[in-house]
Order: C-alpha cells, then sequence, then structure tokens
C-alpha cells in the first residue's frame, strides 16, 4: 500500500458508495489521501484488513469483535478509534402483541420469537442472550424464527426486522426482537399500528459500529484521519448531508466498553468460533 | 423547561411535542419530559440518540421521568441558511442555490444547486403578471358546462365541414400555442412565481381550448380535417424557437395578437351557437395571453433597447424560414370564406370573401397596433406585420 489512507466499508446499501465517496473529497480537500473498498460482507472485509488490505475498517460490533479475538490469538492488537455519536447506548426490544396474554419473559416458553438476521448483534444475537441469562435458552426453550436478510451484513439491512415485526403482527410468531430506534420507524410508519404491540423487555446498553485499526496502521495518517473525523461539524452542509446519510451528528472517541453483552452472546452461542479459527490459520 | 406527555405515545406525537419543545429551550436549559404510555423510556432513548441530544435521566416508570440536554445539531442545521429573497421583493438574478424554495423562505445551506437557463428577471419578468394571474385564475371556465354543447342545430354538411377544417386547424395552432410556454415554463427560476403561474395557467387554457375545439369538431362528424406540411413547418419555427423574448414576441404578440381576430370573426360568423360559444371562450383567454407578451416585452424592451432590433431580424429570419411554404391552407382558406357566406350561394360567397379581406385588414391593423405600443416605429411596424406568417399564428 502506498501513503493513501485505505479503509474498508460493507456496502448494506447502495448510499454507501456516495458515503464514502463524499468522505473521500472530504479528506483530499483537507489533505489526507484517502481511499475506500466496499466488500459484500464483514468477514471478507475483516479478513482483508488482517491480510493487510485495508488499515481501517468501519465495523459492526460482531466485525470488531471477530477482529479483536482474532488479534489476540495472534498475539495483534486491534483498537476502536472513533464511532458515531449514534452508535453509543443503543438498546433492544423484544415486543409482543398487545393481545396476546404474554405478561414476562417466562411466558415466552415454548413459544416462536422472531429474530433478524442470525449474524444481527441487535435484532438476534443480544435479545437472544437476554432470555438465555434470564433463563430461557433458544431453540431448547423457545423456537428462534430467523428472518434472514443480507447475511453476511451483521443486520445493517433494516429488512430483517421489519419482516419479523410483519410476522409478529400477522401471528406467525409469538415475539419479535429488533433495535429501539427501529421499534419507533416502525410504529411511526405503521408496520406496527399504534396499540397494536408492547414491549415485553429492553435490553440494557450497548454499543454498534466502530473503526478499528491494527497494531500496524500507519500512525500518522490515523491520527490525520481522527483529527479530520472529529473536526467534522454539522453545520457545514456539505458534511451535513453525508452525516445525515450515515446516521450521526458527531464523531466520538471509541470505545470498546459498550460490547460486552455482545461477547457474552457470541461466546454462549459460539456464533464467530469457525471464522476466527479460519482467519487465525490464514494469517499464522 | 418540563413537559408532560399524558398518555400519548411517544411514536404517535409525542416526538412532535419533545422536538417542538427543545426548540423553546434556552442555551444550556434542560427539557424534563414525563408520560404515562408505554414504552415512551424506549422511543425517547432511541429519538434523542438519532437527533444527538443527551439524555441525562430516564426512568421508565410509568410513568416516564426523563431529563434531555439538547444537542448542537437542531440549531446547527440552520447555520448559514438564508432568505430566498423578500416575498414582495423580485431579485435581478436570482441565485440557483434557492431552488424550488418559496420567495422569501428560509433555505438550508447546502441545498443543491438547479439549473433554470431563464433566471435574469429582465427578459421574464412583468409587473403586470400578478394581476393578470389572478384575472386568468378567477375567468377560468369549465369546457362542460361554459359551452350550450346540447343545443340543437343542423348545418348544411358542406358547412359542417368547413367548421370541422377549421377547428380542426385551430386544435393545431392552439397545440402550438401551449408547448411554447411549457418548455419555457420548466427553464423559469421559480422566484419569477407570478411568471410561472401566468405560463402554467395559459398552458391549461390552451389545454381547454383543444378540448373544446375537438369536441365541437366531433359534434357531428367521426373525422378531423387536414393537417397541412405548410401550416406546421410555421408552427415549427415558433415551437423550435429556444429565445424567450423572440418566442414570446412571435407567439403571444403577433401570433396569438392575429389569432384574436380570427377567433373574433368565428364567433360573430359562427353558422352555429356551440362554434359561436367555443371561440369566444377561447378569445377571452387569448386576450390575456397577448397582454403578458404585450406587458413582459415593454419591460424588457426599456430595460434591454437592443431587444428591439432582435425581434425585427427575428420576425426577418422566420419569414425567410418560411418563404418557401404554402402558408395559409386553402382548405382553411376556403372554409373561412364559407363560414363567413354561410352558403355555396355566389352572393353569399362574395360577401364571404370581403369578410375575410376585412379579417386579413384587422389582423395587419392590430399587429401594427400592437407593435407601435411597443416603441417600434410606422415604418418598422408596417413591415413586420407584412412578414408575419400566412398561416396567422
Amino acid at each position: 500500500m502506498n501513503d493513501t489512507l485505505l479503509l474498508g466499508a460493507v456496502s448494506y446499501d447502495p448510499k454507501v458508495v456516495t458515503i464514502w465517496e463524499g468522505f473521500q473529497q472530504y479528506f483530499a480537500e483537507r489533505g489526507l489521501p484517502f481511499d475506500f473498498v466496499l466488500y459484500s460482507n464483514y468477514e471478507r472485509q475483516v479478513e482483508a484488513h488482517f491480510l493487510g488490505h485495508i488499515h481501517v475498517a468501519w465495523n459492526s460490533p460482531l466485525a470488531w469483535l471477530q477482529s479483536e479475538q482474532i488479534a489476540a490469538r495472534l498475539q495483534r492488537r486491534a483498537s476502536a478509534i472513533a464511532m458515531r455519536d449514534s452508535d453509543c447506548d443503543l438498546t433492544s426490544v423484544i415486543v409482543v402483541r398487545s393481545d396476546s396474554g404474554i405478561g414476562g419473559v417466562a411466558d415466552l416458553k415454548g413459544k416462536r420469537v422472531a429474530v433478524g438476521a442470525q449474524d444481527s448483534p441487535q435484532a438476534t444475537l443480544i435479545p437472544l442472550l437476554v432470555l438465555a441469562e434470564e433463563g430461557l435458552e433458544p431453540h431448547r426453550d423457545f423456537e428462534v424464527v430467523p428472518f434472514d436478510v443480507l447475511l453476511g451484513k451483521h443486520g445493517d439491512h433494516i429488512g430483517g426486522e421489519r419482516d419479523a415485526a410483519r410476522a409478529l403482527l400477522e401471528g406467525k410468531c409469538d415475539a419479535a426482537c429488533m433495535i429501539d430506534a427501529n421499534h419507533m420507524l416502525f410504529q411511526q410508519e405503521g408496520t406496527l399500528p399504534g396499540g397494536a404491540t408492547r414491549s415485553l423487555l429492553q435490553t440494557p446498553l450497548y454499543d454498534h459500529c466502530n473503526f478499528t485499526v491494527l497494531d500496524d496502521a500507519p500512525a500518522e495518517a490515523i491520527a490525520k484521519f481522527r483529527s479530520l473525523l472529529f473536526e467534522m461539524s454539522y453545520a457545514d452542509p456539505q458534511v451535513r448531508r453525508l452525516l445525515d446519510m450515515e446516521g450521526l451528528k458527531q464523531w466520538k472517541e471509541g470505545r470498546a466498553q459498550g460490547y460486552a453483552m455482545l461477547d457474552r452472546a457470541i461466546c454462549r452461542f459460539g456464533t464467530i468460533d469457525p471464522f476466527v479459527d479460519q482467519v487465525v490459520e490464514k494469517c499464522s | 423547561m418540563q413537559l408532560d406527555l399524558g398518555d400519548l405515545t411517544f411514536a404517535r406525537g409525542g416526538a412532535l411535542l419533545v422536538r417542538r419543545a427543545i426548540l423553546r429551550c434556552l442555551p444550556e436549559e434542560t427539557l424534563a419530559v414525563t408520560g404515562r404510555a408505554s414504552d415512551l423510556a424506549i422511543d425517547l432513548r432511541a429519538w434523542c440518540r438519532g437527533e444527538g441530544h443527551t439524555l441525562l435521566r430516564c426512568e421508565a416508570g410509568p410513568p416516564l421521568d426523563a431529563v434531555i440536554a439538547a444537542g448542537p445539531a437542531v440549531r446547527q442545521r440552520w447555520q448559514g441558511a438564508e432568505r430566498a429573497g423578500g416575498m414582495d421583493t423580485i431579485h435581478p438574478h436570482p441565485p440557483r442555490r434557492w431552488g424550488l424554495a418559496a420567495r422569501g423562505a428560509l433555505v438550508e445551506a447546502g441545498t443543491p444547486e438547479f439549473r433554470f437557463a431563464l433566471d435574469d428577471k429582465l427578459p421574464v419578468w412583468s409587473e403586470d403578471a400578478a394581476r393578470l394571474y389572478a384575472q386568468a385564475a378567477a375567468a377560468q371556465w369549465d369546457p362542460a358546462t361554459a359551452v350550450p354543447w346540447d343545443t340543437p342545430f343542423e348545418l348544411p354538411d358542406e358547412v359542417e365541414d368547413a367548421v370541422v377544417q377549421v377547428m380542426t386547424y385551430l386544435i393545431e395552432n392552439e397545440t402550438a400555442a401551449l408547448v411554447v410556454p411549457s418548455r419555457f415554463l420548466a427553464q423559469l427560476h421559480p422566484h419569477f412565481k407570478e411568471v410561472m403561474q401566468l405560463l402554467a395557467i395559459q398552458a391549461a387554457d390552451e389545454a381547454r381550448h383543444i378540448e373544446v375545439f375537438t369536441r365541437r369538431a366531433m359534434l357531428k362528424r367521426s373525422q378531423l380535417g387536414l393537417s397541412t406540411a405548410g401550416g406546421q413547418a410555421s408552427l415549427q419555427t415558433l415551437v423550435e424557437e429556444p429565445d424567450f423574448a423572440i418566442a414570446t414576441f412571435l407567439l403571444s404578440v403577433l401570433g396569438e395578437g392575429t389569432f384574436l381576430s380570427l377567433l373574433w370573426f368565428l364567433q360573430h360568423y359562427a353558422p352555429d351557437p356551440v362554434t359561436a360559444a367555443v371561440c369566444r371562450l377561447a378569445a377571452q383567454d387569448e386576450s390575456r395571453h397577448v397582454a403578458f407578451g404585450m406587458s413582459h416585452l415593454r419591460s424588457h424592451l426599456a430595460g434591454e433597447p437592443a431587444l428591439a432590433a432582435k425581434l425585427m431580424n427575428a420576425v426577418h429570419k422566420r419569414h425567410d424560414a418560411l418563404r418557401h411554404t404554402a402558408g395559409l391552407n386553402a382548405e382553411v382558406f376556403d372554409a373561412l370564406v364559407l363560414m363567413a357566406a354561410g352558403s355555396w350561394d355566389p352572393e353569399d360567397l362574395a360577401f364571404g370573401y370581403d369578410a375575410m379581406d376585412a379579417l386579413l385588414a384587422d389582423m395587419h391593423t392590430q399587429r401594427i397596433r400592437r407593435m407601435l405600443k411597443l416603441g417600434f416605429d410606422e415604418a418598422q411596424a408596417e413591415e413586420m406585420s407584412s412578414l408575419h406568417t400566412r398561416n396567422f399564428m
């Protein structure tokens, strides 16, 4: 790689191209040579990161944990250097029909619980962990009904959660898992009509995406990248357009403490073990 | 500040109240929110995160007990915003960045630029535009009820054929009169709102004219009349004229001005009440179109006297382009004579010819009168009127 800072991102939506083209221009105008590579799934991106194809990865929370575990196994170090304000302190909810008679988590025993994509932290892994920690083991104590939309994108695509919400309303399942922002969106857009559903459970807080770098990242370029990110102001109309598309108001310092719950989930369900083994073997 | 949402859910109205309250908070002031609806805490947290606000406290309850510190984004969005001019102040060259915003609206910085080709006040603006638009809006008529379609009448076959031929010709010409303003309408900066509205209603007028002329033609017949190559060649020079001032001059002042004489002629000699009504209604509308063309060309000529030579050149150029075409087709001319005559009786036909002569003379006189009003001298007006297309429009 030359002096250009190379970022990897996953193309979960066509707007991703517009966003990173815009950021590329923003960085270039401020003296940071920057380019990006789009991957169709996070696993490909994480592997490419460890193979040295990119310097920075715009990672989902699951991709962050994959990177963290692979780095540990390879005696390397992964760092979360920045994240969106909207990546901090998320929650997920488990929603039931208002007239279902389900009054508590224990009532889900023997029921059908709709989740998002199998690799979605917010609509599958974290809600299932919370249920498991409350004593209801997925697949054993209740049926898990997955709505897999764009597997490999770690739930970035909203489609799986919307399908789960619709399945709940149609009576095809007894509960549905979704991120809190989508819960609000589905009510506003009418997918969940007013009064038709209620929340059975809200998870504790967790964090979402971050920019991940490995210990061999070019320090000077990364420092410049971070500083330019933090200089982005919502008051700047050119930047605002990009921030709106990416769903944030300002960039914040990266932090790793918001992933503990997801970490427990993947340990419990063994979600990423085969992938981590595979990349470790390839990079050893 | 305190806000109680009562039993309102957040997703179905509560968000509006919270957003409104946050906008009313003073800088550094926090907003305390209470409410009894279920899931309030869940939705409020998600909303605050998306809007960039900080949730200082959030006890789900119920009742909800939350405190919000507003983030800067809500005010940052409107930094650098500007008014798209004043409500009643016409900018000489409105910026592209105002786009489609209503004149006087507060436009967010970073709004995409629109490339409106007609973005100079001088060539398009008329102080009369608002008055003429209001007049046009008030004078809209319903084709279904404004014309006595059901009045019984019978005409000799050949007179009916003549009416059908004239209607066919009128439809073709009114189509040109619809297409030309529509083309410019799409290029006009919306800052010139009144002109935009006027052009739009002008196009709508022509749409109605096409409707009523078609309906009259088909009242007793199952087929329309003839459309000639020469007639269409003449109209093509109008439709393809790229310059707004020239197109307006050729279409509205010379073309529709000439058509006014024709429509009043047809109303006068109409052999039946339906023909008389559709021509009268169309003439009333056309007089507004001529008035607007005159009004804004007067303003334009006052601000740019060199435009006069450009308009004269355009008349010459059009005349040269049409020199080898037939002009008004014989079938239309004959049909007009027959309509005025009322029959094939030789005495009646002689009267019809006299009436046509009088019509042509009136068209010429009215064209000259309008050009004198625009500031051309008599010789120039006489020459330009003589060179005007024999196809009338």
